[in-house]
């Protein structure tokens, strides 16, 4: 027997058992014509979530569209929606003849144009790149509790608004904003280098040193707080609080330029982003690099943070809440899931706003306090919903 | 396409872990990398799919170092399916295994058709097209090895890199994964546990021990008592199969030693064994 086995080589050798493999691998073979059956039924179930996407983008632009109409036709100065609705198309197309034909007030025009949709503009965009910047993180450091101001962001432009109140730096809000984004720059770059070694960057290193980092810049924060004039702390917990009360036109500048940057960004590192998914390894064996990716992915979630804390202070809850939404109800693909978070951040801000301003009206409820005042149950209510369905056998 | 490992060196943690290793695998042929915990076999896999940068030595595919390619062109020409996975965020088994069209696509690009049927067609061929619409982390240990295998032939690559793809496979998997390696066709470098099913599945295997190629060559010429006491520390015996004639052994007890080796000997591979990480060589 032996000398037989040292000439075979080893390939026949496989083929000299093969009556015997093949008769042991018969039981999944039938289960392979079935499951070829099977497959439009399996795709389309697979493929959940493509559908939901492709329902809820459209849905949620025109959620968002009507949202700001609402905004913009809701206030002390009367006006109905529908003269809202001319305001805007007014501004926006030239030579509607309702713009010069005496129906509309001036306080009208301004109420509309001048307050209401900046504000509602800035509530959506807030809403958009929190969200767009919390689900970025989420993927980039392997963490389902990550959100836009896990790098230390919020805490730095904190810093930085506090201090221009304080010592009086920069006139204005257009000021504290300047320094807020200073603030949030100065404390992404330290945490950034902090958490750098050997060229990588291992996100339970960055997220130790953006916690750490944080707790240092809110001491300082505090410690400014409590040491000012007392006419101050109003600003400052106005700023830290988060509001979007003080939108003007020149507010909207900075966020949807960054908005739309950090979208084009992402766009084109949906799939790269899935990759990560699976882990750092599995990413690079796919041809990621996840180096890279990690990086930039890092800078601009947080240049994004930086440029809408800076115009509308620390809002919470956005950013960690929205992207894990827009996961349970379109997957975690990033190509449908980035797209609904943006939509969506946008829609549930601007509508925290309108509540916020609307509820207890004429006093204004913080909008930090109702985004998780309105966001918390419904959120509990999606966990719980699909906590349900996981246990009964998903699908 | 043909594998040339020379003169491999791979640090980790600064440690030696493996050490001027030499290998040559021809064309659509399929080598085994045998040894204990912790002989290297993963981090020299490592090596080879990119992951792990060699302190010296290069890795040639076809003639092409692999130093000299982007990470993208790499991950056209060598797939790995490896003992990993990150479980933060759920994830359904097809948009799983459509991961594997990655270095073929664009960045936001839909998955074509094509990539939809490559990758349905991979589940299938692994037994595994029902699994298509489920979560990934609500599968068995063998179901995700067959998905994770899936993923690896959906990237359409003509090398594989296989870390232990027989681990948590009934038998009746671990046949069919093998035959289906074989089957493709294509450059395969597979780290085993069980000599049995290497001797008879690979074309060539080589035992490492310590970091060290020991040994290469045909199965029938490289395993025998001798080697596999002193490589793994085990006595065994030869036995001829009644039906074929084929060699198998039988492992009958430790080898007596002074020094105990922590390795496990176990040719089960059906147990999860500890990671080669975990263990550090005498």
């Amino acid at each position: 027997m032996t000398p037989t086995h040292d000439t075979t080589p080893a390939r026949s050798n496989g083929h000299a058992g093969g009556s015997t493999a093949t008769a042991t691998r018969t039981p999944p073979e039938p289960d392979a014509a079935p499951g070829r059956a099977r497959r439009t039924p399996t795709r389309r179930r697979g493929r959940r979530g493509a559908l939901a996407a492709r329902v809820l983008v459209p849905a949620l632009t025109a959620a968002l569209l009507t949202v700001l109409l609402l905004s913009a036709g809701t206030g002390t100065v009367a006006v109905s929606t529908a003269d809202a609705l001319k305001i805007v198309l007014g501004h926006l197309l030239p030579g509607m003849p309702w713009m010069s034909d005496g129906s509309l007030t001036t306080v009208q025009d301004n109420a509309v144009w001048q307050f209401r949709l900046p504000r509602a503009l800035l509530a959506a965009l807030a809403g958009a790149g929190l969200a767009l910047a919390g689900a970025l993180m989420q993927a980039v450091v392997h963490n389902s509790l990550a959100e836009p101001y896990i790098l230390g962001v919020s805490a730095g432009a904190g810093v930085g608004a506090v201090s221009s109140i304080v010592l009086g730096i920069g006139a204005g809000s257009l000021g504290i904003g300047a320094a807020a984004f200073a603030g949030a720059l100065a404390a992404t770059a330290a945490v950034y280098l902090l958490a750098r070694k050997n060229g990588r960057i291992a996100p339970q290193r960055l997220i130790l040193a953006g916690v750490a980092l944080g707790a240092l810049f809110s001491a300082v924060t505090s410690y400014l707080t409590i040491t000012t004039d007392a006419q101050n702390v109003f600003s400052i917990m106005f700023f830290l609080l988060g509001s979007v009360s003080a939108a003007t036109p020149g507010h909207l500048a900075l966020p949807a330029a960054a908005l739309l940057a950090a979208g084009i960004f992402t766009a084109f590192r949906a799939r790269a982003l899935n990759a990560l998914l699976v882990g750092d390894d599995a990413a690079a064996t796919l041809g990621v690099n996840v180096n890279r990716l990690r990086s930039s992915i890092l800078v601009t979630a947080a240049l994004l943070t930086g440029a809408v804390v800076a115009v509308s202070g620390g809002i919470g809850f956005v950013g960690l809440i929205i992207p894990h939404i827009a996961r349970i109800i379109v997957g975690s693909d990033h190509r449908r899931m980035l797209p609904v978070a943006v939509l969506g951040g946008a829609v549930f801000l601007a509508l925290c706003d309108l509540l916020a301003r609307t509820l207890a009206a004429p006093a204004e409820i913080p909008l930090g306090v109702l985004t998780a005042m309105v966001g918390a149950p419904f959120f509990l209510w999606l966990l719980r919903r699909d906590r349900a369905e996981g246990t009964g056998g998903r699908r | 396409m043909r594998v040339d490992i020379d003169g491999l060196d791979v640090h980790r943690g600064g440690r030696r872990v493996v050490a001027d290793v030499s290998i040559a695998v021809p064309s659509g042929t399929v080598l085994g990398l045998l040894g204990p915990n912790g002989s290297g076999k993963s981090t020299l896999l490592r090596a080879v799919s990119g992951i792990a940068a060699p302190s010296a030595g290069r890795v040639r595919i076809d003639g092409t170092d692999t130093a000299s390619l982007s990470r993208r062109e790499l991950a056209r020409r060598v797939a790995v399916m490896a003992q990993e996975h990150s479980e933060e965020f759920e994830i359904p088994v097809l948009d799983l295994v459509l991961l594997g069209r990655i270095p073929h696509g664009k960045g936001f690009g839909r998955d074509s058709d094509h990539d939809i049927a490559v990758a349905e067609d991979a589940l299938d061929r692994v037994g595994a097209g029902h699994l298509a619409a489920r979560s990934f982390s609500a599968l068995s240990g063998g179901e995700r090895q067959r998905v994770l295998f899936a993923r690896a032939l959906t990237q359409d690559t003509p090398v594989l890199v296989l870390d232990e793809p027989t681990n948590h496979l009934d038998i009746a998997h671990q046949l069919e994964l093998v035959d289906l390696v074989r089957g493709t066709g294509r450059t395969a470098m597979v780290a085993l546990h069980d000599l049995n099913l290497a001797a008879r599945y690979c074309d060539a295997v080589g035992v490492l021990d310590g970091g060290r190629l020991r040994t290469l060559g045909p199965p029938e010429d490289v395993l025998g008592t001798d080697l596999i006491r002193s490589v793994f520390g085990v006595e065994s015996t030869p036995v001829a199969h009644p039906g074929s004639g084929r060699r198998h052994f039988v492992f009958d007890a430790r080898t007596p030693s002074d020094t105990p080796d922590p390795s496990a000997p176990a040719p089960d591979t059906d147990h999860p064994v500890p990671t080669e990480e975990g263990i550090s060589t005498p």
